[in-house]
């Protein structure tokens, strides 16, 4: 490399001198003396040049990223964990802060505002979920569901959980995989009438071994539980938890499943302003009322306000850091470590924005917009809709008669639409729906949101209808 | 005096100590800008009352809105600003003090790659043919990472290091299943100075965990190695080297005697930056090894995420890894299928996509020669650092004394703590009055006193010079003005917290909401139905503790 690299400046000849001359060395070779040769590479990688230009960089990146075709070029019904939903300009330019974008572990002092914005964060969403503890995000909505049912079974000591099955099939295999050798679980299937857990069956797997009980609203096929309460009740009567998954945006539409009696929520805050990115763009939230026996059974950093040593001034510290594996290692609460705390700034920015009623109108909107879509689709000859008579948010799962989902999607492709997921990909069984009796190969799930006109979801009918025809 | 007046020191040179005063805007909490009727965005809406009467969705629509603040878009806008301002990023800041932390430059350029709609706005379950950009990018960067670590094979689905080494564990204990292992093998070894999350991972899964300590070396003895091993252990959980800098020359004798018992070896190579091209887990003997992408890869660390983390193995193990891999076909990029003994996935999709489109632009940039010259000039920072703080009275270096140390070194105050009584939080909370920010080091402090520096490759000279000149000030106020240490920080945007409210159950406050029913009266805030549990068990709990 003939010039020094723009992100290694000391690696200049006259830098890199006077360094050697300090330390008392001849060769920077001599500092890696620790390391046996038996241990060393004796080639160059094998990885291409680098690139002399950053312009250069700039055109192999656009080349690469030309062979994309994102949703912003088609019409996409895609939503099943990843939805689509408008980012405000403002969270997209907090979120690019520089400071906030690189700093790292700072304390309460020299990051005082990354604090602040995080403490917002926990506290808007301890609005909108009607908690008083919401954890600094970790990595997703699958490890905090899956780290929420743990924390049931640590705060009740007590070893199963009745957990729904309808939730999206690798989320239901990551909770598995993080309860094996803790906790056991029993599963309860939504109704076939209704698509909806009903209280009975819930009950007749509740003993005196059961944690807890773990339902989500909307469910994976988008309908929206009514039974809270009364499984709120029953599981209390037995000494268990209810345990609820939740997409926090859902709220602008629907109670908090706390007004039911929940005990913890979670989920994941994807669809408050992060953006799509191929996947790529999640958090974790975790929400417990104040009681001390849920909040020592955390993982994650709990950010708190305190008094600073000047008079109406305060700050923001973690609370009951002891709980933690940074504090504590093995013998700390499962493990904290960097997760997604800046998805969680920029979920507070978006809160912040849309405020009550810019939630309430995007969740009605959202609602009457998939009733719309539901209702159109539902008239296509060769199409069921699944459950159309229980109330549904975002998505729902339809049934071709004699298509595939795959051959469908395909012929949707060549005009630019990309239809429903998939739900061969996405659901354990057509039982873990209440869809019994239909082939999960030819059946969708269908996603609306406020990104939908209705001109969009009736093109999509055309679609279906010459497909179906 | 005129500007030609002096030409020998121009009245604006600075001197390397720099007059800092951190952004104080006495911002209040967002709750207080509410201002009703004000609104910040308006969304793609039809107004609330869009669902007809006759619809199902009806009976569950909520009666009243949520309690949020109403804000205006600007008011909203000005406020996180200020928040920012109040923030020390590494863009600002010369930021060597967060060792084991890699705290290098993130290039500009790669936000817009990461950025951009045609990265954005792609949806995880698109079909393939629409994803062939995003794809060959991940496809590329796994083969990199290869090249690097020397493994077979490497799945980038975890979220950040921690995920990453969770991912490995499971890993681990589906190898051990398969071969009818897993009730036998029940101990995970570790170290003290490998990162808590080795440990706690393991635990999680159901582990017994086994730590050695260091000898004079700054490493375990072999033979304490030997000591705890058995038909029962599962895996070694090892950092090389580790958050000391200090390289373990032995560590082959280690993974050989691991995989004597049947055991598995994993490398956390959370501090690969300065082996770069060096050194490779392949020709060490591992079974595994994992990277953190915003650590040796220029991802920003966001104020602790989006991370991502890089699980590499070796053929022996790759079946049992997570996630899907992309595998290019004769016509195209393809996402492979689980394997019978896949670990399941560990996250949503494939991973952190805007990270991994981050990390294989920093590649790129820099190419093999780049690469290797970041490991050089990194370890040349860190040794240039550690011979002039070795200059300090007070600051001393535990373990391997003459030894040259890899990209951090773990330094000790403790000679200045017994001298003055000031201790390692005190200054590095003074720190914060120069601009700068230093940690010390996880639970429990083996090294006493502890600061981690790591310069990586990023600094100039100039700036280290600063940073060291800033220590040896500090150093000399403990002795001179310890009053002033001791009360620091006084140019922060905030003064000392009393950080007792924050432990007790009775004082904490986690929330805004939390806080109006505890302080203000408010009534309280759980919905009227929910009673607390009765009759929970109450176990036993640590000792109170804190982050400094």
């Amino acid at each position: 490399m003939s010039r020094t690299h723009p992100y290694v400046p000391n690696a200049s000849p006259q830098t890199k001198q006077k360094m050697l001359d300090s330390i008392g060395v001849e060769t920077v070779e001599q500092l890696f003396s620790s390391i046996p040769q038996k241990l060393r590479l004796e080639r160059p990688l094998n990885i291409p040049e680098g690139f002399t230009s950053e312009a250069k960089l700039v055109r192999h990146m656009s080349g690469l990223l030309g062979n994309n075709k994102p949703t912003t070029r088609a019409l996409s019904f895609l939503g099943a964990g990843a939805y689509p939903h408008y980012v405000p300009a403002v969270c997209d330019e907090v979120n690019q802060r520089a400071e906030f974008l690189t700093a790292y572990a700072g304390e309460a002092y020299e990051d005082h505002g990354k604090w602040q914005a995080l403490f917002e964060y926990t506290s808007l969403m301890a609005e909108l979920l009607e908690m008083d503890v919401v954890n600094v995000p970790t990595y997703d909505g699958y490890q905090a569901t899956a780290t929420a049912l743990r924390m049931a079974g640590r705060i009740t000591q007590r070893s199963k959980i009745v957990c729904s099955t309808a939730v999206v099939s690798a989320k239901l295999r990551r909770i598995e995989s993080f309860l094996q050798g803790a906790l056991e679980i029993v599963w309860v299937e939504p109704r076939k009438e209704t698509g909806l857990i009903h209280t009975d069956d819930v009950i007749e797997l509740l003993d005196d071994t059961t944690a807890a009980v773990y339902l989500e609203t909307p469910n994976v096929a988008g309908i929206v539980e009514a039974n809270g309460e009364n499984i709120a009740q029953a599981a209390h009567s037995a000494g268990a938890l209810l345990v609820c998954g939740l997409d926090p945006l859902s709220l602008g539409f629907t109670e908090s499943p706390a007004s039911w009696g929940a005990d913890i929520l979670c989920g994941d805050i994807q669809s408050l302003g992060l953006g799509l990115h191929y996947g790529g763009a999640h958090g974790g939230f975790i929400a417990t009322h104040d009681d001390e026996r849920f909040i020592y059974e955390f993982p994650s950093r709990l950010f708190g306000l305190a008094p600073t040593r000047k008079d109406g001034e305060i700050g923001f510290v973690d609370v009951a850091y002891e709980r933690t594996s940074l504090a504590m290692r093995d013998q700390g609460v499962e493990w904290v470590g960097t997760a997604a705390a800046l998805w969680g700034i920029t979920a507070g920015v978006y809160l912040a924005l849309m405020g009550p009623h810019g939630m309430r109108e995007l969740g009605d909107t959202i609602a009457s917009r998939t009733r719309y879509a539901i209702d159109r689709l539902a008239a296509i000859p060769g199409i069921t809709v699944h459950h159309v008579n229980s109330p549904h948010w975002r998505e729902f799962m339809i049934t071709y008669d004699n298509h595939t989902a795959a051959e469908v999607n395909a012929k949707m492709l060549d005009d630019d639409i990309y239809g429903g997921a998939e739900a061969g990909d996405l659901l354990t069984s057509e039982r873990s729906v209440g869809a019994d009796g239909h082939s999960l190969e030819a059946s969708s799930i269908v996603c609306v949101t406020e990104l939908h006109s209705t001109d969009d979801i009736d093109e999509l009918v055309v679609a279906f209808e010459r497909i179906m025809a | 005096m005129t500007l030609q007046e002096d030409t020998r020191t121009h009245p604006f040179q600075k001197t390397l100590i720099r007059n800092y005063q951190a952004p104080r805007w006495d911002e209040p909490l967002i709750f207080e800008l509410n201002a009703p009727g004000h609104t910040g965005v308006v969304s793609n809406s039809d107004g609330h009352s869009a669902i007809t009467k006759s619809a199902p969705e009806n009976s569950v629509q909520r009666k009243t809105a949520p309690n949020l603040p109403e804000i205006g878009q600007a008011q909203v806008l000005r406020h996180y600003l200020r928040l920012s301002q109040e923030t020390l990023g590494a863009d600002l800041n010369v930021d060597i003090g967060q060792g084991t932390c890699t705290m290098k430059y993130s290039p500009k350029v790669n936000e817009k790659f990461a950025g951009s709609s045609l990265s954005a706005d792609m949806h995880p379950l698109q079909d393939v043919s629409t994803a062939q950009g995003t794809m060959e990018i991940i496809h590329n960067l796994q083969d990199y990472l290869k090249e690097i670590s020397g493994m077979d094979q490497v799945s980038l689905q975890a979220g950040s290091g921690s995920a990453a080494i969770y991912g490995a564990v499971k890993s681990v204990q589906a190898y051990h299943e398969a071969q009818g292992e897993s009730t036998q093998r029940d101990e995970i070894i570790t170290t003290i100075f490998s990162h808590p999350s080795n440990a706690a991972t393991a635990k999680t899964v159901g582990y017994k965990v086994i730590t050695l300590y260091p000898d004079e070396n700054g490493y375990p003895d072999l033979e304490a190695l030997k000591s705890v091993l058995s038909e029962r252990t599962a895996a070694l959980f090892i950092t090389n080297p580790e958050d000391t800098g200090v390289f373990n020359p032995e560590i082959t004798d280690f993974v050989d005697a691991v995989r004597q018992v049947g055991g598995v070896t994993f490398y956390d190579q959370a501090n690969a930056n300065g082996l770069l091209g060096i050194a490779r887990a392949r020709e060490a003997g591992f079974d595994m090894c994992h990277f953190n992408l915003h650590k040796t890869f220029s991802t920003p660390h966001a104020c602790g995420g989006p991370a991502a983390g890089a699980l590499c193995a070796t053929d022996e193990l790759a079946p049992y890894l997570p996630g899907p891999q992309v595998v290019r076909t004769p016509s195209r990029f393809e996402w492979s299928e689980q394997g019978k003994y896949s670990t399941p996935d560990i996250r949503p999709f494939y991973g952190v996509v805007p990270n991994l489109v981050r990390a294989y632009a920093w590649i790129r940039a820099l190419g093999a020669e780049g690469l290797r010259q970041v490991a050089e000039t990194a370890v040349l920072n860190s040794n240039y650092l550690h011979a002039e703080l070795s200059k300090i009275d007070g600051l001393s270096i535990p373990y391997a004394s003459g030894e040259y140390r890899i990209e951090q070194v773990r330094y000790s105050w403790q000679e200045l703590a017994e001298e003055t009584g000031i201790s390692t939080g005190e200054i590095g909370a003074r720190m914060a009055d120069y601009g700068f920010h230093y940690w010390t080091s996880h639970h429990p402090y083996i090294v006493p006193e502890p600061m981690t520096l790591e310069p990586t490759e990023s600094y100039s000279k100039q700036e280290l010079d600063e940073y060291i000149a800033t220590l040896k000030l500090t150093a000399e106020e403990a002795r001179q003005d310890i009053d002033t240490v001791k009360s620091a920080p006084h140019r922060s945007s905030i003064h000392t917290i009393d950080q007792e409210a924050t432990t007790d159950p009775e004082t904490w406050a986690t929330s805004w909401r939390a806080y109006r029913r505890k302080y203000l009266g408010e009534q309280r805030s759980e919905p009227s139905t929910w009673v607390a549990p009765a009759n929970l068990p109450i176990p036993q709990r640590a000792p109170k503790a804190h982050h400094r």
